[in-house]
């Protein structure tokens, strides 16, 4: 799903953020990425939502090379996975449906279906009651439920999260995680980032760590110099 | 097709709701945009207007003969006379001196002042139509050579001379007027592009988000078209109520004055057409001044995660 091959990314004033990766992701994984602020942790959500390409290196995401990917694809590819942010990033004056249903607006999907599937993704997070509030009128959580189900409406086979959790209570957090896991079971592939090492304890999830632009693998680290050995 | 009827109506709705939700700041917008498409609408209708009044001297080459003071009245009936045998003429007209000073003190209003000349000053003259076959410059100037053989005759006024000048006038205004509109124009199209840039920059936060689920340039730019597009068909619309309004106040006093001088001149009221032109003009323009701006920030706009 998800395959970096020695991606690096060095920005225009020299900084660079993420020195040679490697990592791979299979289809239908959960999986947290962790590091300190500023280690290189969003450099990676990026690059996999393609907000930046790699400056060397391959970055695939869902089969497609994203340095090779043209920009008039980039909207068609972003449609194929969703995102939840820390700050969830709603539209406040507009409902909670109307957020939810922007991705499929976007892909200029049919108004039924359109109805259909922010009714049953909303359905999923347990905001279906509350469709035509404004976020604002919402509780932190549930703002945070609205991103997730904006983030799943589409149907993508990737979910990629950055802090999900940042800004909510333990008990929120874990009712957060435990609707990604439930994503997770019907086969959709779910990355969290955290710095919220509690809840990477707690969940013995497959851990990617980023540290000082440099990635180690829970899972794969003594396995990593064979797999770049062989990919020669 | 339905679909895409869909997502344009979608757009639309959305981009009128933006409008009213601002009802202030559109209206000035409107009406400013109104100002520049009523001043070349109005001028060009006035123009039009003149152009019509004169329609009727377009073409005329009516000659009329003027005869010395002392000709008698049978000399001037022996030259109508002879002129109705003369090929290439549609009309021949006498006009006694009797009959001119009648006329005149009908329409000069200087009615009492001219019961006190003791004699008639003015001559006998005649008003000859040429046929329309006979109207090119040389018929015309041998008509004049026979006319002014006559020694009766004191003048040859050709009436074509002052409505070539006229026109030539009409004409120059009808330069300035376009250059006018086309500088109005112009101003439409700065007014709606910043408005929409300044949209743009406000929604900026909307942009960003509706990019990263997947919106593509097309999707994040069409209500921004239409708010141009309305910008424009509103604007439109005012001026061709300004217009509306502007004849109801003028017509009566324009009609007064043109009385007073014995003419049926009235201004033109907008057809359909014009109407329709000027809907086109505006939102013409708005969709342009939007479609420029829109395409040259939305690109520029880049999500951040």
């Amino acid at each position: 799903m998800i395959r970096f091959d020695r991606a690096s990314k060095r920005y225009p004033n020299g900084r660079e953020a993420l020195k040679t990766a490697s990592f791979e992701v299979t289809a239908g994984e959960m999986l947290f990425l962790t590091g300190r602020s500023g280690a290189g942790k969003s450099t990676v959500l990026k690059l996999i939502a393609l907000l930046e390409r790699p400056s060397r290196g391959l970055v695939m995401v869902n089969g497609h090379n994203t340095a090779a990917l043209s920009a008039r694809r980039i909207p068609a590819f972003r449609r194929e996975l969703g995102v939840v942010f820390q700050d969830h990033r709603l539209l406040p004056e507009r409902s909670v449906f109307d957020n939810v249903a922007l991705p499929l607006h976007a892909s200029e999907s049919p108004m039924k279906e359109i109805d259909k599937r922010v009714r049953a993704a909303l359905d999923q997070v347990g905001l279906l009651d509350r469709a035509q509030a404004l976020p604002l009128e919402l509780s932190v959580g549930e703002q945070q439920r609205v991103g997730i189900a904006r983030a799943v409406v589409g149907k993508p086979k990737l979910i990629i999260a950055d802090e999900p959790t940042g800004n909510l209570d333990p008990a929120l957090s874990l009712e957060v995680m435990a609707l990604f896991k439930r994503f997770n079971d019907v086969g959709v592939t779910v990355l969290v980032a955290t710095h919220d090492l509690d809840i990477v304890k707690a969940w013995g999830l497959r851990e990617i760590v980023v540290t000082d632009g440099r990635v180690q693998d829970s899972a794969v680290a003594a396995l990593e110099v064979p797999i770049m050995e062989a990919q020669r | 097709m339905i679909g895409w009827l869909t997502r344009h109506l979608q757009s639309a709705l959305f981009a009128a709701g933006r409008l009213a939700r601002a009802p202030l700041a559109t209206a000035f917008t409107v009406l400013v945009i109104a100002v520049a498409l009523t001043l070349p609408m109005a001028l060009g209708l006035a123009i039009l207007s003149i152009r019509e009044a004169t329609g009727d001297f377009a073409n005329a080459v009516d000659v009329t003969v003027y005869f010395k003071h002392d000709v008698p009245l049978e000399k001037a009936q022996q030259l109508a006379a002879s002129l109705r045998q003369r090929n290439g003429i549609a009309a021949v007209k006498l006009i006694t001196a009797d009959e001119a000073l009648e006329s005149f003190r009908d329409r000069s209003g200087f009615g009492g002042a001219l019961d006190a000349l003791a004699s008639n000053p003015l001559p006998h003259a005649i008003d000859i139509r040429p046929a329309a076959d006979a109207t090119s410059a040389d018929r015309m100037a041998s008509l004049r050579r026979y006319l002014t053989a006559w020694p009766e005759v004191e003048l040859v006024q050709l009436d074509s001379e002052w409505v070539h000048r006229l026109n030539a006038i009409l004409d120059l205004l009808r330069g300035v007027v376009t250059g006018a509109a086309v500088l109005l124009g112009a101003g439409v199209l700065a007014i709606v592009g910043n408005t929409v840039r300044l949209e743009i920059y406000n929604r900026r936060a909307e942009i960003e988000v509706t990019k990263l689920v997947g919106g593509s340039n097309a999707f994040v730019r069409r209500p921004f078209l239409y708010t141009g597009l309305y910008y424009g068909l509103l604007g439109a619309i005012l001026a061709a109520l300004l217009v509306a309004v502007g004849l109801l106040l003028l017509n009566r006093p324009v009609t007064t004055l043109a009385e007073s001088y014995g003419s049926d001149f009235r201004l033109l009221t907008p057809g359909l057409t014009h109407v329709a032109g000027l809907l086109g003009c505006g939102g013409l323009l708005g969709l342009l001044g939007a479609w420029v701006v829109a395409a040259r920030h939305l690109a520029r706009i880049d999500p951040r995660a």
